[in-house]
């Protein structure tokens, strides 16, 4: 450990921040971090054998705010519900930590923050960040906390991601993961809808290479845009349907134009306009190119297979739900068939709803009894074995 | 299927026919009770798979191994000899292509072990000659138009089939109606009239070259050398 770090508190932000320097951090785009930040919160109590640490990975646009009051949204934290004293990852039983990951724009290093190089904004000149990175980068915030043992590592979509990834990297540290909505690699059709949001993105004037945070004009509709095309393929269809229907908003007939006639646009329109508010452009760039870069389907192959750190203790929970079209049953399922033809300890289960993707998110009381007994069984376990 | 007696009566005979240690597959495990029993009594490593996702969540919450799977369409992810024991129980007569189950219970499997009510008990072949109805017993309750139990078969059936598929019957046990435990001998006499539950310890003895079957295999190992 060559590097140096020290571990603030931001008050305005209310989280913790390590500053690393002298890193020496290398990113897969061979790019070299040598000063960087990672912003992170936790809940409940560390025990003394440190072997109750749960990480959670966030989503593309999720923050360290895991539960609990957001200072930013000024909400409550996006997995309240899951995370919490009580709750199904019960933090009056487990030490639960969620950071910021590199590339995001809640604390840690990312497009908006001073390169220390240029004093100036990152922006367009941030270097390509991948889930490798954000793992990695986590991997020095669990380092600069003397934790070396987590007991499950829980993400769910660009979460999911960073869990199966941990899996990879560090799988001598991880007891349990547990894989929400994701896959093994980032399909052709979610690239193509992440290409479109960038586009809308790069096509705002505002943009100017990513150099708007000088001239203090942002890129707010390219954003905005990005956010509603993005917010379709968390739903489904039958949702949607359930939801709004055809029904109009604030009016009793058609108004022949182009405001927002019926209520799905009038809900897609404020979606993309509160979301502006708290989530920085350059960012929503790099990490949906994380996303698509992800592809681990011949690493978790050959890692399974031949293993050159041990993985065979790990249990393996993997989820997903039928109307999921964004990361669909099928693809959760390549990790579980991989796993099971190589004897592992692996559980699966697939929840009927019809809220797509965001269903991870959302009220689905199958996903917190799961969660919750998968992790409180075997913890059960681990520590009755000790 | 059946009541909870004679599932229990089943779960403990099936322990006896296996050895302490064993890495073992239950099919259709519902809430995982026998491998969660196999665990604590014969120190099990235990896998299960079970269809009614609501059953399978249950066992997941317990710790189990458990995915929400098929026996028809989920087993081609095992590979070859992955388990000592596959245990499929009360569920052969309710496949579609039980013989393709049963062959593939014995090519992830080293032993299989399989439970199924027998519908050559004379209680049943009574009912059907004498009420002219599909009979309905207190283990097969259900009405030809919403069983589940699509196959029905005997215990001559069955052993007639594994002859034909090569397969080696290890063990065989006969439960009569009132829970009486008798093995079956090799000539079947009045066995297959009062044999209301049966379950087969089944093999390939003589095919010990499986393992090579697979190239991929020797690699696998893990449920050979690293056991």
């Amino acid at each position: 450990m060559n590097y140096k770090f020290n571990i603030i508190d931001d008050k305005s932000l209310e989280c913790k921040i390590v500053e690393f320097s002298n890193a020496n951090f290398k990113l897969d785009s061979d790019y070299i971090l040598n000063n960087f930040k990672i912003a992170f919160k936790s809940f409940g109590t560390l025990n003394k054998k440190k072997s109750n640490v749960i990480l959670v990975c966030h989503a593309l646009t999720g923050d360290q705010y895991v539960t609990g009051y957001n200072p930013v949204t000024k909400r409550e934290g996006w997995w309240s519900r899951m995370v919490g004293p009580d709750k199904p990852i019960d933090t009056n039983k487990f030490f639960v930590i969620c950071s910021n990951v590199i590339g995001g724009c809640s604390g840690s290093t990312g497009p908006k923050e001073i390169d220390v190089n240029t004093n100036s904004p990152f922006g367009g000149k941030f270097p390509s960040i991948t889930i490798n990175d954000i793992v990695n980068a986590q991997n020095y915030l669990l380092e600069s906390l003397s934790i070396k043992k987590l007991f499950a590592v829980i993400g769910g979509s660009m979460g999911a991601m960073q869990a199966i990834q941990w899996s990879l990297n560090y799988p001598d540290k991880i007891k349990n993961i547990i894989h929400i909505a994701g896959a093994l690699k980032h399909s052709s059709q979610n690239i193509a809808f992440h290409e479109v949001g960038r586009q809308a993105i790069m096509n705002d004037n505002n943009w100017n290479k990513g150099s708007y945070n000088e001239n203090g004009k942002r890129p707010e509709t390219g954003l905005a845009v990005a956010r509603m095309i993005a917010h379709i393929t968390y739903l489904s269809e039958n949702a949607m349907h359930r939801k709004f229907g055809r029904k109009l908003q604030s009016r009793d007939i058609i108004s022949f134009g182009f405001d927002a006639d019926f209520q799905v646009e009038s809900y897609l329109r404020y979606q993309g306009r509160s979301f502006v508010e708290r989530f920085d452009a350059n960012s929503y760039l790099y990490l949906t190119r994380a996303m698509d870069y992800f592809d681990i389907v011949d690493k978790f192959s050959k890692a399974i297979e031949f293993p050159a750190i041990p993985n065979k203790h790990i249990n393996y929970l993997v989820v997903s739900f039928t109307s999921d079209w964004l990361f669909p049953t099928i693809e959760n399922k390549e990790i579980v068939k991989k796993l099971n033809y190589f004897n592992r300890n692996v559980s699966f289960t697939e929840i009927e709803t019809d809220k797509g993707h965001d269903s991870f998110l959302l009220d689905e009381l199958e996903l917190d009894f799961t969660i919750n007994g998968f992790l409180e069984s075997n913890y059960r376990k681990l520590e009755s074995h000790e | 299927m059946n009541n909870k007696f004679s599932i229990r009566k089943d779960w403990s005979l099936i322990e006896s026919l296996i050895v302490e240690n064993s890495r073992i597959l239950d099919i259709g495990c519902g809430e995982g009770g026998l491998i969660s029993q196999l665990e604590k009594n014969i120190n099990a490593k235990t896998y299960g798979i079970e269809v009614n996702s609501e059953l399978a969540r249950k066992a997941i919450a317990e710790g189990l191994n458990v995915i929400e799977g098929n026996a028809e369409k989920d087993l081609d992810q095992y590979s070859n000899n992955s388990f000592d024991y596959v245990i499929l129980s009360q569920t052969l007569q309710a496949m579609l292509k039980p013989k393709d189950v049963l062959l593939e219970l014995l090519r992830i499997g080293s032993k299989a072990i399989v439970s199924f009510p027998n519908f050559g008990h004379w209680r049943i072949r009574l009912q059907l000659l004498f009420t002219g109805k599909m009979p309905m017993t207190k283990g097969l309750p259900y009405q030809w138009y919403e069983t589940p139990n699509i196959h029905f078969f005997t215990i001559k059936d069955f052993e007639n089939l594994c002859k034909e598929l090569n397969i080696v019957i290890e063990k065989s046990i006969g439960l009569t109606s009132s829970g009486k435990q008798f093995s079956i001998s090799k000539k079947l006499s009045n066995e297959n009239l009062f044999t209301s539950e049966a379950i087969f310890l089944l093999s390939y003895q003589n095919f010990e070259p499986i393992k090579l079957k697979s190239k991929q295999k020797t690699f696998v190992g893990n449920s050979i050398i690293a056991r």
